[in-house]
């Protein structure tokens, strides 16, 4: 089963998370027009209600952007932020003064977090095509804001008809700080057929 | 307000059983569906999470069979009796079943909630427990909590506050 994957196929797939993430962090860092730290990708198999807690728990209010991944290998992509960060990603690229995703967000303010989201699983999805030589096309972002459990369950139902556990690459990114506020820390979960990844990202202060 | 109050917590693709004065709850529910068979009289209740609708679309043996609208209910059923419950008086609520994404294309990965709803709906049929309430489609997260001394069920989102049916 999925708990008795060799090592060389660990390796293989932590270095797919390591390439994914090196291209994200390249198109975070012209972003956020900041250097971007990354660390390597940590591989881990868990059953889907730790998934859950990884996220802070089932119940936890988050902003998810998905992506249906289409061609050799159909899946699905989330790309999960807490509400402060998508609030300041939003005021990062829109402009706007105020933002609060939770409170009738403003359309242009969603639009960034959709496009901000949209360039980062692109520049993921694109290496691991590149690498793979799998033919793989993102459709374009779908937004919730509600509860992790709720948002992630959609992705898991396609694994979950195959299995009970979950492949998890989890990966660190900072953006060491410059002056203004605190962490900023968001993972991005790729669902396929096989299973499903996670680069957990951390910026600071831009 | 000094009563400790014990909640069984339900996870994802998993079944449970509470006797009053405990509640049981289970979180995060999207495109799956919280379904609660109960005995109002015996004061028990039970709940699964279930995430898809059907068991034949077991791709390998040896897989959670508490996943599956089908076997888990069937499993509910039995477990609920076995602790005290009346098959003749089992009743339902269900909620969950929500399309967390709006998707032009909607394919079949994407309408998993109503499906699930409907695989539900048959199975309880088949057991002849009826459906006193529910709370299901739309595109909200839900989370709820079940009493089996009076028969609520608490019903919270994060958009539309909380209700109880």
């Amino acid at each position: 089963m999925m708990k008795k994957l060799t090592n060389m196929q660990r390796d293989a797939l932590r270095e797919i998370g390591n390439i994914g993430s090196g291209n994200a962090a390249t198109s975070m860092a012209k972003m956020m027009q900041n250097k971007v730290e990354m660390a390597v990708p940590d591989l881990k198999i868990i059953a889907f209600e730790e998934v859950m807690d990884m996220l802070g728990g089932a119940e936890t209010t988050v902003v998810a952007n998905m992506f249906r991944i289409n061609g050799n290998a159909p899946g699905t992509v989330f790309l999960i932020m807490s509400l402060e960060e998508a609030d300041s990603i939003a005021q990062h690229f829109s402009g706007l003064e105020l933002f609060d995703c939770q409170d009738d967000p403003e359309p242009l303010g969603v639009s960034a977090i959709q496009e901000f989201a949209n360039i980062l699983t692109s520049a993921y999805v694109s290496a691991l095509a590149d690498f793979t030589g799998l033919h793989m096309q993102p459709s374009v972002p779908l937004i919730s804001i509600d509860m992790a459990g709720a948002v992630i369950s959609q992705g898991l139902v396609e694994i979950s008809q195959a299995n009970d556990y979950a492949i998890i690459i989890d990966t660190v990114m900072n953006v060491p700080a410059k002056k203004r506020h605190g962490t900023v820390k968001w993972p991005v979960f790729t669902a396929s057929r096989s299973g499903l990844s996670t680069k957990n990202i951390q910026c600071t202060g831009y | 307000m000094n009563s400790i109050k014990t909640v069984v917590k339900v996870g994802i693709a998993d079944l449970k059983i509470a006797h009053s004065p405990e509640t049981i709850r289970t979180t995060g529910l999207g495109s799956c569906v919280g379904v609660v068979v109960y005995d109002l009289q015996k004061h028990v209740a039970g709940l699964a999470h279930v995430m898809l609708p059907d068991s034949q679309m077991l791709k390998k043996p040896n897989m959670n069979m508490m996943k599956y609208a089908d076997s888990a209910i069937d499993m509910l059923v039995n477990k609920v009796i076995s602790e005290g419950a009346r098959l003749s008086a089992l009743q339902a609520k269900i909620a969950g079943g929500a399309q967390m994404f709006q998707m032009a294309s909607s394919s079949e990965v994407m309408r998993i909630g109503p499906r699930n709803v409907e695989a539900v709906k048959r199975q309880l049929k088949e057991h002849h427990i009826p459906v006193t309430a529910s709370d299901v489609g739309g595109n909200c997260g839900r989370t709820i909590e079940f009493d089996p001394l009076s028969g609520d069920l608490y019903i919270r989102t994060v958009s539309k506050g909380e209700k109880v049916i």
